[in-house]
């Protein structure tokens, strides 16, 4: 079975291709469908490899001959092939949910959307399975180009193309710093493979500036892509123009990709005696990750543009990622696992149900929506559920994996509660303000950007979009499932043992050792782990209602943040040049 | 001097993030994300090179002549590909920002902030 | 930022990332060096394969993987494009006006264009043999047909230019690819195995799979090139308009 790891890719790719070729003779009902077959062919493919547990496959043959090879290896291992999962199931749900969604598509190309989110799936299908550097980068760009293009999908209108470009510049030099990286690490070891790289390494412990200066390069792409601080400011102006089903899958996995790339690239290359101390990956991870989880909420707080506010959601929780990663334990890891699940079921359920809304009253807007939700109280419950969700109660995914992933320092979990509060509760305002016309909405007078944006679908119909509402809800009720179901959260733990283990890698990928995964402690909710996540969602509730009534100060004193997102290509640069100097000098720094 | 191509390469990447930092035309800027990628044709093809070493083609040359890395060169392909369709994508939205902002400088497009 | 800020904050971050280049080019090995473990066993491997061109045997045979997902990068940068460049709602299309041309420049054209369409062809059926391949072979064929838009004008080059058929070329190149590399799954070894026999060295029936591959890559590459310069062309030359009010200079 093993051999047929390659389709995850494959598949998706040949449908595009279909799509395209026959794309002029097309309907397109058949259209829409070929692309939901391939899409959910390729869930199928990854959730059976799953159950079968490691796949390797060396593509075109190139089996090692005593450690070393000349072809690319894809590993398949529990972590990998549950993100291409992961990725298929909701590339799945979003051809459904758009159904028919764009008023018309571009003239004689029906497939060109379903074509394009397809090679998206490919692009991170391919690249949660490679086990090579080179080919993370190859799928890295096709990633990438997919996201640009479908980011600036709406032309007519001024936004989406500036959004798309911000995107387009950043991540492409993200990229080629990463490529950089590689090309120093092939310098030093001659290895391309993540294993044989980090074997290399091993080999013979040097630890100098080389490999330091490898490290901070290979993870700036990936930082790039996870909208790390002071990444991140690509992120808010790609999410809050795409059409809405594309900010479902950029924002329920694309970014996540991110912080995969970034971790699995620690532990199988950089994580052994001849990588970068444990200690200065922890620091690293620590910073970037507290600075991004309380940015992204303080500037999440301050949206009235939906899309853009659960855009900086997504900015914050990336940040609890990166700060559960850094304790690098298996425990925290798998954390983050069951956090990275849930979080894609609820965002991807909010832009969903913001999607409604945009179809229903052509806004996005938190001050000229207020009250004009009132008629759709189902849509309504769905953004109180994902507000939750973001919040963390339990027994949603996301709070299981915060409890697992906070409970390895005494003052982490004042920072996760804060951020899942800010977060959560920024999401109930606006529910409150929208669907129940609660309060007066507040207007502000600083630099921001406003949430009326044209209509993305066909004339509205009368009757609510079921298909919508019904993927909506789906994958909220998946969320909750990530929380609740024993049995996947001994399976995450299990691949968590698997993913932090550097040399148990190596040994799978190259020795074709396919031990069972090291036996490890149950993690499942703890009365404290559930305590604070009760916490932070009666926190959210208790900030939403203080926003409602106006009794908080107003944003006054974020004005200088704000104005640091300033929507311009060459400050994002800038700051993307900074977080070079920036994460070097982390890796660096003098321990006291 | 044997640092001096690294030297090349890293120099290379700088210029381009320079150029596009401060970049007022944003086709312009597409042309300095392209040199900045120059910057790793240059890497990857000076940590290929093999002192003496010819071109890695044995259509007309011995087989056991000794010949540059070929793995690097197949890369440097790979990635001259990737850096010509990122910028034909990127000039295709260029194109569009253009006609829907009226202008290609990067500090008039307004649109989105905060 | 004002633009001051925005300075400061670039010089930090260029000297830092400049501080970080520089020493870690100082642990490079020397450049020249022998020591090239991955090169010396891919040109082995090469050989044993009878590919003369090491660099078509990486591309397509030992990183094949590789080359499949450059060539999708490519499909799916063209079909973004397409996206990205239609004619939106607001937009009209005119006629091209034919523009007068050189006499000279016009017969340099057409003696050119076969010519370098000869030579495309070559470098893609060669490119197991001789620097060159689908890649490098199908912008050359591109470029040939855009001879006939300079030496001659638009509209000419528009009666051999049938988008329709490119796309599906397009198209076709790269669902090639993905098949031939099923192909190596149905006879039962990995995918993108190269299954077939590897022929006499430095002939053009060698390398099995590599010039297969590098026909799928040629067709597609080709056709793509054509399909995206079509679209930049008729943005250039057909479509006028926009809610912009801002017309583009003619």
């Amino acid at each position: 079975m093993d051999r047929f790891l390659p389709l995850v890719v494959a598949v998706p790719l040949l449908g595009a291709a279909l799509l395209v070729g026959a794309g002029r003779r097309m309907p397109r009902i058949v259209a829409e469908s070929v692309g939901c077959l391939c899409a959910a062919c390729t869930a199928g493919l990854a959730l059976v490899l799953l159950a079968r547990g490691t796949a390797v496959s060396w593509v075109g043959g190139w089996e090692p001959y005593h450690g070393h090879s000349v072809g690319i290896v894809l590993v398949g291992d529990r972590v990998g092939l549950g993100l291409a999962a992961l990725t298929s199931l909701l590339v799945t749900a979003v051809l459904v949910y758009s159904w028919h969604y764009f008023d018309e598509p571009p003239r004689g190309h029906a497939g060109a959307y379903p074509a394009l989110v397809l090679l998206f799936q490919a692009g991170m299908c391919g690249f949660a399975v490679t086990g090579d550097l080179f080919d993370a980068f190859v799928f890295f760009e096709l990633m990438g180009v997919v996201g640009y293009a479908l980011t600036g999908y709406r032309v007519e209108e001024a936004r989406p193309v500036q959004g798309a470009l911000a995107f387009g510049f950043v991540n492409s030099l993200g990229g080629y710093a990463s490529l950089l990286g590689v090309g120093l690490l092939y310098a030093r070891t001659g290895e391309l493979g993540m294993a044989q790289v980090g074997r290399q390494l091993d080999a013979a412990p040097r630890r100098d500036a080389l490999v330091v200066a490898a490290f901070v390069l290979v993870l700036t792409g990936f930082l790039v892509k996870a909208a790390a601080v002071p990444f991140h400011f690509w992120l808010p102006d790609a999410h809050a123009v795409a059409p809405t089903p594309v900010c479902m899958l950029l924002s329920g996995v694309m970014v996540e990709l991110g912080v995969y790339g970034a971790a699995r690239v620690h532990f199988t290359v950089f994580a052994g005696p001849g990588g970068v101390p444990a200690e200065d990956v922890r620091r690293l991870f620590l910073v970037l990750g507290v600075a991004t989880a309380l940015v992204g909420a303080a500037m999440c707080w301050q949206q009235r543009h939906v899309k853009r506010l659960l855009a900086f959601s997504t900015v914050s929780h990336t940040g609890l990622f990166l700060v559960g990663l850094a304790a690098g334990t298996a425990e925290s890891v798998s954390g983050v696992c069951l956090y990275v699940l849930g979080h894609a079921g609820a965002k991807a359920a909010l832009f969903a149900s913001t999607g409604v809304l945009l179809d229903r009253h052509g806004s996005v807007d938190e001050c000229e929506l207020h009250g004009r939700g009132r008629d759709m109280r189902g849509v309504g419950v769905l953004f109180a559920v994902g507000a939750f969700a973001l919040a963390g109660l339990p027994p949603f995914g996301t709070a299981l994996g915060k409890a697992l992933a906070e409970e390895h320092s005494p003052w982490l979990p004042v920072v996760f509660v804060l951020v899942s509060a800010v977060t959560g509760g920024a999401v109930l305002r606006v529910t409150a303000h929208v669907f129940l016309g609660a309060g007066q909405a507040p207007r502000t007078t600083q630099p921001e950007t406003r949430g009326d944006e044209e209509p993305e679908t066909e004339e509205p119909a009368w009757r609510l979009p079921r298909p919508m509402i019904a993927v909506a809800g789906l994958l909220l009720a998946g969320a909750l499932a990530v929380g609740a179901v024993p049995a996947l959260a001994e399976e995450v733990g299990a691949a968590a043992r698997a993913f932090t283990d550097h040399a148990g890698y190596a040994a799978v990928v190259l020795d074709g050792r396919r031990g069972a995964a090291p036996p490890g402690p149950a993690a499942w909710w703890t009365p404290t782990g559930a305590g604070l996540g009760l916490l932070s969602a009666a926190l959210a509730t208790g900030l939403a209602a203080l926003a409602v009534r106006r009794a908080l100060p107003t944003g006054r004193w974020s004005a200088p943040l704000r104005r640091l997102h300033s929507g311009h290509v060459g400050d994002y640069v800038v700051w993307t040049a900074a977080g070079i100097g920036l994460l070097s000098a982390l890796v660096l720094w003098p321990v006291g | 001097m044997s640092v001096f191509p690294y030297a090349v390469a890293g120099w290379i990447f700088l210029v381009g993030v320079y150029g596009l930092a401060t970049s007022r035309n944003l086709v312009h800027a597409v042309g300095c994300l392209s040199v900045a990628q120059s910057a790793t044709y240059v890497l990857l093809l000076a940590v290929g090179y093999r002192r003496g070493g010819t071109a890695p083609v044995f259509s007309d040359t011995p087989t056991t002549a000794s010949v540059v890395d070929p793995v690097v060169q197949a890369l440097a392909l790979t990635d001259v590909v990737v850096g010509a369709t990122v910028t034909a994508l990127l000039l295709a939205l260029v194109v569009q920002t253009a006609k829907r902002h009226g202008t290609t400088d990067p500090d008039e497009l307004h649109e989105l902030k905060g | 930022m004002s633009r001051r800020v925005r300075m400061g904050v670039l010089a930090a971050g260029l000297l830092a990332t400049a501080a970080l280049f520089v020493t870690a080019f100082l642990d490079m090995p020397h450049f020249g060096g022998a020591w090239h473990p991955y090169g010396d066993r891919a040109v082995q491997a090469s050989v044993n394969r009878r590919t003369a061109n090491t660099v078509s045997a990486v591309n397509f045979d030992q990183r094949g993987f590789d080359t499949l997902g450059e060539e999708s990068i490519l499909f799916a940068s063209v079909l973004g494009t397409v996206v990205l460049l239609r004619q939106a709602r607001d937009e009209r299309t005119r006629a091209p006006r034919p523009g007068p041309v050189p006499a000279a420049l016009r017969r340099y054209g057409l003696v050119a264009l076969p010519a370098t369409l000869l030579i495309g062809l070559y470098v893609i059926a060669h490119g197991q043999l001789s620097p060159g391949g689908g890649f490098q072979g199908g912008v050359v064929v591109a470029t040939a047909l855009h001879l006939l838009y300079i030496a001659v004008d638009y509209p000419a080059l528009e009666r051999i230019r049938p988008l329709g058929l490119y796309e599906v070329g397009d198209a076709v190149g790269e669902a090639a690819y993905v098949v031939l590399g099923v192909a190596g799954l149905l006879a039962g070894s990995a995918y993108l195995a190269n299954v077939l026999p590897f022929g006499t060295f430095n002939t053009l029936s060698s390398g099995g799979t590599v010039p297969l591959l590098n026909a799928a890559v040629g067709l597609e590459v080709a056709s793509a090139v054509v399909v995206l310069l079509a679209r930049f062309l008729v943005q250039a030359l057909e479509i006028e308009g926009g809610d912009g009010g801002k017309e583009q200079a003619a």
